[in-house]
């Protein structure tokens, strides 16, 4: 009975003391998940800085700009990442703020889509041409090649153009 | 014998179609290298009724958004700043100062151009300036003007026409004083 009771005992303790480590252990590791959220990285910062451009530094985008205004939108992004607001909606807030000429890609719409129609538009165009032309030229090179043919092993073509030009004599 | 061979045309209506689209192309680039010629607003020009949203703290007589068509009669001075530039903290006390010294007969508003709210709101407390200030949303204000830089400060008359552009920081309150003394007398 006495050793049934420290079985027990010791049982109980065990449960305890796994369960004092478990509550610690995820204590540490909701606290280290919670540091990771707070600060976003600079990869994280970047992979939403380079669908940006600063209107001042034109042509070099955000995540590699190395002036003042544009350490102070790296910034923006990090602290909207931080209260956890998506790609699409830090671009929206830069957009409102700066206007549409900060995206890296225009928005689909109004005239903007003509960046987008007309390049492809222009080399399908152009494939077509290409193609028309290539068919036209592939033509009479083939017309020209059967009748040298015949002009080469014939005597029967050389035979009418004689009496064609005997003709053409006689009239004059 | 050799075959007179007939070339297929291109059909009418692709011509037509590209040639509309290439007109098309050329007057929308056309129109596009106009707009970027003409250049700046100058001096002598009358400006359309643009509007500045105003930070908080920094409204005019409680109003969150002001138009030029409110200052009639009044002289407008016009300034373009960021935070991160640093020629526009040379001028940021004069500026202040001028402020003050016309007690309200002549209307200061501060642009803030391409800043972030944080460093301009810094920028603001620092040089302790107390005349309506807000962002220039959208760069639309910028664009309307087009500055070419900061800081850029724009003098408009009682009558809304702009009668100097003051590109750079200005070197003493005396200058910005003798500008709009021009149009007071």
């Amino acid at each position: 009975m006495n050793n049934t009771f420290m079985k027990k005992f010791y049982a109980s303790r065990i449960t305890y003391y796994v369960l004092l480590l478990t509550i610690f252990f995820t204590a540490i590791s909701t606290q280290f998940a919670y540091a990771q959220d707070d600060i976003p990285t600079d990869d994280e910062v970047n992979e939403v800085a380079k669908g940006l451009y600063c209107p001042v530094c034109e042509n070099t985008p955000l995540d590699v700009c190395p002036t003042e205004a544009c350490k102070q939108w790296r910034d923006v992004i990090r602290t909207q990442l931080a209260e956890g607001k998506t790609k699409e909606e830090i671009e929206q807030y830069f957009v409102d703020y700066y206007g549409d000429r900060v995206l890296a890609e225009p928005p689909r719409t109004g005239l903007n889509w003509l960046v987008y129609i007309l390049p492809p538009a222009v080399i399908l165009l152009g494939a077509v041409l290409l193609f028309k032309n290539f068919q036209a030229w592939t033509k009479p090179k083939e017309t020209e090649s059967v009748s040298s043919q015949e002009r080469s092993d014939g005597s029967s073509s050389d035979k009418y153009i004689l009496q064609i030009e005997e003709e053409l004599k006689k009239r004059k | 014998m050799s075959e007179i061979v007939e070339r297929k045309s291109v059909p009418l209506w692709i011509q037509i179609i590209v040639w509309v689209l290439l007109a098309g192309l050329l007057v929308l680039v056309g129109s596009t290298l106009s707009k970027r010629q003409q250049g700046s607003i100058r001096p002598g020009d009358k400006l359309p009724d643009f509007s500045l949203t105003l930070f908080s703290g920094y409204e005019f007589e409680g109003k969150s958004e002001v138009h030029l068509s409110d200052f009639v009669g009044k002289i407008v001075v016009l300034n373009f700043w960021a935070s991160w530039c640093k020629p526009c903290e040379q001028e940021a006390a004069e500026l202040e100062e001028a402020w003050r010294f016309y007690n309200g007969d002549v209307m200061f508003l501060g642009a803030d151009y391409v800043d972030t709210e944080p460093e301009a709101r810094t920028y603001l407390k620092k040089f302790q300036i107390t005349y309506p200030n807000g962002p220039d949303l959208r760069t639309q204000l910028s664009q309307m003007f087009r500055i070419t830089g900061v800081p850029e400060t724009y003098f408009i008359d009682q009558q809304g026409v702009l009668y100097y552009v003051k590109v750079g920081p200005f070197l003493s309150l005396d200058e910005i004083k003798s500008i709009i003394e021009q149009k007071l007398q």
